[in-house]
Parts: C-alpha cells; structure tokens; sequence
C-alpha cells in the first residue's frame, strides 16, 4: 500500500510536466531546430490574428504545427491541403491543451514547389537585372517577311502554328528550328535553336510549347533560355502551355502569347485585312479619278459660260471631248477589271453598307427614275424609247430621254 | 537572299499603290495624268490582290547544328 502523502510529495503538477516538456523539447538540439516533411492536411489562416494552424501528416502519423503571422506573412503562397511541404521550426507543447506542435517560420513546398522557388529566386534575379523591362519591348512587325519557329521537333504546337500561319497570312516565309522541348537537354537545346534561328534572317521570332504539366515546361523557366530569348535580335513572341501557365521566357520575350496558336495569330495580320486595304485603295482609286475628272468637266463648263464670247470656243470643245474621252476609258478600265472590283466590293461589304446614297453617288455611280413616276429604274425594260428619264448625279440632275436600250450584254 | 521574298514583293506593290492613290486624291494633275495614273492604280490593285490570292505557306526546317543557310531545301 503506498502511502498517499509520499505519493502527493513526489506528483508533479500538470503545469510542472508541461513546463518541463517545454523545456527538454525546446533545448533538444535535434527537436529544437529541425525540418519536417509531410503532406498538409489541413491549414487555416485566422482572418482575425492572421496566425495560421495547420497539419501535416504522413501515413498514420499526424502533426499539429502553428504559424505566427509575421512569419506566414514572408510566404509566396499559403500551403494548401494535399500539398507536399517542407516545413522549418521547433518542437513544443501548447500547455494550455498538453499538444505537441511544430511552431513553423518557413513552410517550403516539396517537389514541384521546390521548382516554383527556384522560379521565384530566378524571377526575381532577372527583373532586378532589366531582363523583363517594359522599355526593351519591341513592336512586332505589322507584316512579318519571315517567321521563325522554335518548337518541338513533329509536335502539335508546330501544327498547329502552320495551320493558322497557312490560313491568316500564307503570304509569310517560315523556318523552323525543331528543339527539344521537354526532359534534361531541352535547354540547351532550346538556347541552340534560338541562336539558329537568330542567324536565318527572321524579322519575327515564336518560341512555343504545347501544354504540359508544371514539370513538362520546366525548360521554359531556364536561365540560359531566358538570356538567349533576351539574346534575340528581332521581337519574339512566346506561346508556352496554356492560359494559366507562365514561364520566365514570357516575361523577357517582346510579347507572351497564351497558347502557341495565339502566337501564331498575334504574328500576323489576316490576308482578309490585307484584302480590305487593297480594296479601299482601289475605291479611292476610283473615286479620286471620277472626281478630278468632274472637276474638270465643271471648269470647262464654267469657263464655257463665262467667256464664251471671247474664248476660242473649238479649244473649249476639244477639252469638253477629251473629258468624255477619258471618262469613257475610265469606264472601259472599270470593266476589263470588274472581276477585280467584285472582289473589292465584297471586301468592303461592310463599309459600303454604311455609305449614304450621296456617298455613292460622289463616287460616279447615277440613279435613274422615270420622269413621270419618279420610279427608280432597274432594268432597260422599265423604260420604252422616248420615256422622259431623271439622272440624280453628285451635285444635280439631269433630264433625259431613254433611246433604244442597248443590246443584252453576256454575264 | 537573292530573290525578294513575297512579302517584299506585295509591300512594294501596296506602297506604290499608296502613292498612286495620294497623288490622285490631290488632284490638279493634267487629264493625261490623271488617266495615266488611274490605270496604274488599277493594275498595281489587281496585282496586289493576285499575289494574296495565290499564296502558299512557304515552310523550310533547319536543324539546330547547321552552320550554313540553304535556301534551296
């Protein structure tokens, strides 16, 4: 029988064992300064203390480990359950609970997040040293003579870059210069490549990748890679992985592309828009000729009028035909090329649907109405020889008489 | 880089085509002008449109550790 009075002499208080726990933990030399590796299971952030408390487990075993804010605070991005983590600090007990708890200052993350610190170390090194600086951004060309491509060798970015280069602009020349994209060579494959590249006489540069796992683009966050993107002589555009994916090359390349595609299409300008351009400037062709020729016709009339006593009326007569002339081979210049002004029109669909009447008229086209009606005429059948005619032109109307109409022209 | 590539050879019709349409819209040209410069427009047009027509992607692969250019592959 043990007597009660030793037993309580010896017994130590609750806060006796804790405080010596404490105690033996904090001074042990492995326990009190020590990394841990396990997978978070949990991990909370208090909005209101800004401490975070977590878990981290490893087959059975489970963890507690509590951060305080000023340390969570220097962390790039809070752990999230699942992930596989790193975790620095020392061992204790939380007294008011008897728990034992890792009181973290730095959470690392494991495996990919290693990478992703050695991201955020290169990041920050290379835009220290200007490689990202937005004044060293160049203009890609409007129209690139010749492309060049680095990509892998067969893959489906290339693919699908020579498709959309194809459809938008097959106008361009392209060189490809196939890399590795993927695995320990890439980057120095990737670096080669690039200055092959350099050397071809490209005025445009795409470096891409088709989507793959953090891993997968790795050779896209290479320091080498990112000097020899900075390196290029010509704007480069870089398409690697997806939308969410970002690379250290997207930072230092002239322009970021979210998918090789997109690069493809930033590069060039569509063959329609260069149609379009060709288009308006054979409307303006037209226009600017019908008009300098009118202003002609209303000089000479003018000039008809005004001294037609003292003028030598013959020179007057000559130019008044040498416009009519001209105005007649400008329309036989209109027909020989009317395949030409097909195009034109369509291509200017839009844009033509929103000309005024007044608009089209200035460029040299007439309505025609039946004097008596006012119907506007279509067809040659609208108006029987002798018909009295109204012609709406730019700047008045004219009266008229329909003749016989002409013979059937063959479409 | 002999011949020039079709790129070259479109820009330089567009920018002709430009300047012919910029000295007609100016206009106080003689009638002959005019007309000789209209009909220059329109052929330049008809050019440009022609080269966009008949395009085709030229593609040439090089390999990284070539040291020289060709062309011709």
């Amino acid at each position: 029988m043990v007597h009660v009075a030793l037993i309580m002499h010896q017994a130590l208080s609750v806060s006796e064992v804790s405080t010596y726990l404490r105690e033996l933990l904090e001074s042990h030399p492995l326990l009190g300064d020590l990394w841990v590796q396990g997978e978070v299971s949990e991990f909370k952030r208090y909005a209101a203390s800004g401490h975070c408390y977590f878990s981290l487990k490893d087959g059975e075993a489970l963890l507690r480990g509590v951060m305080w804010k000023s340390h969570a605070a220097r962390l790039a991005a809070l752990p999230r359950p699942g992930d596989v983590v790193l975790a620095h600090g020392y061992l204790s007990i939380y007294p008011q609970r008897g728990d034992l708890q890792l009181y973290a200052d730095t959470v690392l993350p494991a495996g990919v997040g290693l990478l992703y610190a050695q991201f955020e170390e290169l990041k920050a090194r290379l835009e220290a040293e200007g490689l990202f600086s937005l004044e060293r951004k160049r203009p890609l060309p409007t129209l690139p003579r010749r492309i060049g491509i680095v990509t892998g060798r067969q893959s489906a970015a290339l693919q699908d870059m020579l498709a959309i280069l194809a459809r938008r602009c097959p106008l361009v020349e392209v060189v490809v210069v196939p890399c590795q994209v993927q695995g320990d060579r890439a980057p120095d494959s990737i670096v080669e490549a690039l200055y092959r590249v350099y050397e071809a006489e490209v005025d445009l540069v795409l470096l891409a990748r088709g989507g793959g796992s953090i891993e997968d683009l790795w050779a896209f966050n290479d320091e080498a890679v990112a000097r020899a993107v900075f390196a290029s002589p010509v704007p480069i555009v870089t398409g690697v992985g997806h939308e969410t994916d970002t690379t250290i090359v997207d930072f230092v390349a002239d322009m970021r592309a979210p998918t090789p595609s997109a690069a493809a299409e930033l590069a060039t300008p569509e063959l329609a828009d260069l149609a379009a351009l060709v288009a308006e400037a054979r409307a303006r062709l037209d226009s600017a000729a019908t008009s300098a020729l009118a202003t002609r016709r209303a000089l000479v009339n003018e000039a008809a009028r005004s001294v037609a006593l003292r003028a030598p009326l013959r020179q007057i007569g000559r130019d008044r035909q040498q416009i009519d002339d001209l105005l007649r081979r400008i329309e036989r210049a209109f027909s020989r090329d009317a395949e030409l002004r097909r195009v034109a029109l369509s291509g200017l669909g839009a844009r033509l649907a929103t000309l005024s009447p007044q608009a089209t008229l200035a460029r040299g086209y007439a309505v025609v109405r039946r004097a008596t009606d006012g119907v506007v005429l279509t067809s040659p059948t609208q108006a029987r020889p002798g018909t009295r005619l109204q012609i709406t032109l730019r700047d008045g109307t004219l009266d008229a008489e329909a003749a016989a109409p002409a013979p059937e022209e063959r479409r | 880089m002999s011949t020039p590539s079709p790129v070259e050879t479109y820009e330089s019709l567009y920018v002709r085509l430009q300047e012919v349409v910029a000295r007609l819209e100016q206009g106080e040209l003689p009638l002959n002008e005019t007309l000789q410069l209209y009909e220059q427009g329109v052929r330049l047009a008809a050019a440009c449109q022609r080269l966009l027509d008949a395009a085709e992607l030229r593609v040439q692969e090089l390999a990284a550790g070539d040291s020289q250019l060709d062309l011709e592959a």
